[in-house]
């Protein structure tokens, strides 16, 4: 028994060192990475030269601590090399990893099916427009992506989170220039067809729209072409809204049938016209106004029977 | 020919006629989105949306004009419920309905100038105009700004709550219209309450 006790602290502290060094080695880079501006000495004159960081290269430490990928040292993805300043510049060359080299085959992730995600990314618009060119680093920052549906408790940081992956790039004419020598069209324009658009916005993910639900993996990544987006409200705006399989499909399983409501997920959030209906109340509603009708029915049949004999 | 009774002013009329037909609009999307289904569409989804949105809004118009003329003018001496005693006439005026008509008795609140409500009728129209309408109105905009309403209400949503809220009073009102219709048919003839609320004026027993 203490033995055992012994083993895990030991365990304890050698992650707490590791931790630490991760920190350390990471607080390396971000000195310049994570600040606004840079210093280095400059060698040649001996002074201390100020830069600004370039915005794109700037990396969001908080971010990057909530991220999935939290535990890794920069140098895990990027060259080691990259601890010396100036980089050398061969180093833009290097190939980045994909999620696959490290996730591919791995029991332990076996739950999200990334094989099964490629598969689905390869015949998405933007994989068949662009080829290599997109990556799944498009969407997924390297320095900051947190499981949304999977972890996140409210719908509304899902949903935010998610949208904020197409948003990074659709709403961002620098970004969407790295793909396209096109402008990303504004995407109020495009949508300005759903009401409540900015409603919309905050409470369904874009991929809700833009994909189909996929049973094997949990968020679909085969992003369709324009037309095949969803635009029918009443696929969502109904008893059996296809919400139920995607966005809901976690809270589904949680939801209080009891509570006399179809589709209950929905409610710990919001309303949805449509989708949620009260079962009790709409079975009272309609006796209540079938009796009225036979009432009235009655009565007025008694008034021509009854007053045209009189 | 019988004696007839100038009591529906125009202002009513019109109200009366702009009402009448947006309710209706209301009232058809209104349950075409609670009962929207993907096979079976009665009015289509975004439709039903932009006229039922649209149709609140001229109600809501149409509502201030009526309180308007209903403050400003007599129209409103036949709202001013007399309660003493208002119990011992509206089961005088259900007991007209289930029995008196058929014995073709005389109405005991025959319309007058001075009152052209029965009790009954009195009573639901305080009812539908003071009391379902602000509610389906109030509901109906915060509607329309969700981000209005707070979130949360005592452990339920404050959306759910409110579009409940707006279904209840919205089916209280929509019950009203059918006996609303169905005694208009009580008149002097089966039709010349319906001529009244067109020409203005009505036809007495
Ligand atoms: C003294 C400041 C400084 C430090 C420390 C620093 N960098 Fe950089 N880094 C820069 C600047 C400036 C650039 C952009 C210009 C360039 O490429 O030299 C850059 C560019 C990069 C790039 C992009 C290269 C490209 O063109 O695609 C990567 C990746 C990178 N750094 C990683 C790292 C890593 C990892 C570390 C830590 C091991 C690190 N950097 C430490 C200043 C720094
Ligand atoms: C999980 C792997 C991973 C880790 C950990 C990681 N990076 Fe990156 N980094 C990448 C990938 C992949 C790219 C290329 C992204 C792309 O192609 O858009 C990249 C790009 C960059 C760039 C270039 C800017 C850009 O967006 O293209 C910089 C600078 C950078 N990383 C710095 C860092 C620093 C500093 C750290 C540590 C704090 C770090 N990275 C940790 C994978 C990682
Ligand atoms: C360099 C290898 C590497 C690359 C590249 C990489 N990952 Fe990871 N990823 C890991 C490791 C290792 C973990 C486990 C980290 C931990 O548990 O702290 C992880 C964790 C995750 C998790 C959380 C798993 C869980 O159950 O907690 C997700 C999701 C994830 N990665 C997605 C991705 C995606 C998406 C990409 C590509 C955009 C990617 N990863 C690229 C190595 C990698
Ligand atoms: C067009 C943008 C986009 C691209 C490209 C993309 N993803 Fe995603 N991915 C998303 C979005 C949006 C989510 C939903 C976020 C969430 O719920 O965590 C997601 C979620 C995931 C998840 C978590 C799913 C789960 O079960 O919780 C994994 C794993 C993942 N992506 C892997 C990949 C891999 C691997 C690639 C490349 C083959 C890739 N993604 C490319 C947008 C993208
Ligand atoms: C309610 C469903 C829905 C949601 C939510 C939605 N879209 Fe769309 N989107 C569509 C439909 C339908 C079209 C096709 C519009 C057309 O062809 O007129 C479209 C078109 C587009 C286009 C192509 C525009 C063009 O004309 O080239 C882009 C890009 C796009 N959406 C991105 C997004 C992004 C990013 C989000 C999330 C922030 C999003 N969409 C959310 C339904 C949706
Ligand atoms: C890194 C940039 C980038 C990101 C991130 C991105 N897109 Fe795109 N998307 C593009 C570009 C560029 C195009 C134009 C077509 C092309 O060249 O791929 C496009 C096209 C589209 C189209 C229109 C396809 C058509 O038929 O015209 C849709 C829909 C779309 N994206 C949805 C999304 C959704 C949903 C997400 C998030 C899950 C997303 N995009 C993330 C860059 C991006
Ligand atoms: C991808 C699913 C989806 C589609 C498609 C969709 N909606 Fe919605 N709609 C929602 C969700 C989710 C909400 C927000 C419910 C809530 O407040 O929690 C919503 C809310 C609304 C609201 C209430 C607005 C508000 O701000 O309270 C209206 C009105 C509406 N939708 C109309 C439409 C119309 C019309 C269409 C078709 C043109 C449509 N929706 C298509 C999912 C959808
Ligand atoms: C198709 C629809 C409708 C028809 C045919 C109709 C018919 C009539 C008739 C015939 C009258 C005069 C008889 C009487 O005073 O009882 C009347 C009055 C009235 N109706 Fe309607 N009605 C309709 C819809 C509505 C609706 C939707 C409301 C409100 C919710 C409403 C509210 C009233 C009120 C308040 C009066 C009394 C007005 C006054 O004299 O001050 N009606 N209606």
């Amino acid at each position: 028994m203490k033995q055992r006790y012994k083993f895990t602290w030991l365990l304890i502290m050698l992650l707490g060192l590791f931790v630490h060094s991760q920190a350390q080695q990471n607080q390396q880079c971000l000195k310049c990475h994570g600040q606004v501006f840079y210093q280095y000495d400059n060698e040649w004159t001996g002074q201390v030269d100020k830069r600004p960081m370039n915005p794109f290269y700037h990396i969001d430490s908080v971010k990057m601590h909530t991220s999935v990928h939290k535990e890794f040292s920069c140098t895990d993805c990027h060259s080691p090399d990259y601890e010396t300043f100036p980089h050398s510049g061969e180093l833009r060359m290097e190939e980045k990893y994909a999620c696959i080299d490290c996730h591919g085959g791995d029991e332990n992730f076996a739950k999200y099916n990334f094989e099964g995600i490629e598969e689905a990314f390869m015949e998405s618009v933007h994989f068949k427009a662009n080829d290599e060119k997109f990556n799944c680093w498009m969407c997924h920052d390297p320095h900051g992506y947190q499981l949304a549906l999977r972890s996140q408790e409210s719908i509304k940081d899902v949903v935010s989170l998610s949208n904020q992956m197409c948003l990074d790039c659709h709403d961002n004419k620098f970004k969407y220039g790295l793909i396209s020598d096109e402008m990303p069209k504004d995407l109020m324009e495009t949508h300005a067809w759903l009401p409540n658009q900015a409603n919309h916005f905050t409470k369904v993910r874009c991929v809700d729209c833009h994909t189909q639900v996929q049973s094997d993996i949990l968020v679909s990544h085969k992003i369709l072409a324009k037309e095949e987006a969803l635009r029918n409200c009443v696929q969502c705006h109904s008893t059996n809204s296809v919400l139920m399989e995607s966005l809901y499909s976690h809270k589904v399983r949680e939801s209080r049938e009891e509570s006399g409501f179809i589709n209950a997920a929905i409610l710990n959030e919001g309303y949805m016209i449509g989708a949620n209906r009260n079962v009790v109340l709409n079975y009272v509603s309609v006796i209540l106004f079938g009796l009225l009708i036979i009432g009235l029915l009655i009565h007025l049949i008694l008034r021509f029977t009854i007053l045209k004999k009189k | 020919m019988s004696e007839k009774l100038f009591l529906y002013p125009t202002w009513l009329r019109v109200w009366h006629a702009i009402n009448a037909v947006f309710f209706l609009v209301l009232l058809l999307t209104g349950i075409s989105m609670q009962y929207s289904n993907p096979n079976w569409v009665l009015v289509p989804f975004d439709i039903a949306v932009a006229s039922h949105n649209i149709s609140g809004v001229v109600i809501l118009i149409a509502y201030f004009f009526y309180l308007f003329f209903f403050i400003t003018t007599g129209n409103k001496r036949h709202y001013k419920i007399e309660f003493k005693g208002l119990m011992g006439r509206v089961i005088t005026q259900v007991r007209y309905y289930v029995f008196g008509v058929f014995k073709k008795e005389e109405a005991p609140f025959p319309t007058s100038w001075n009152m052209k409500f029965n009790p009954l009728q009195q009573l639901t129209y305080v009812l539908v105009m003071f009391v379902l309408y602000p509610i389906l109105i109030a509901t109906g905009v915060a509607l329309l700004f969700p981000e209005l309403i707070i979130d949360n209400f005592f452990g339920i949503g404050g959306t759910l709550l409110t579009a409940l809220l707006h279904a209840s009073a919205g089916f209280l009102t929509s019950m009203f219209l059918i006996i609303h219709l169905y005694f208009a048919t009580m008149g002097a003839t089966f039709f010349a309450n319906f001529k009244s609320i067109i020409n203005g004026y009505h036809e007495v027993h």
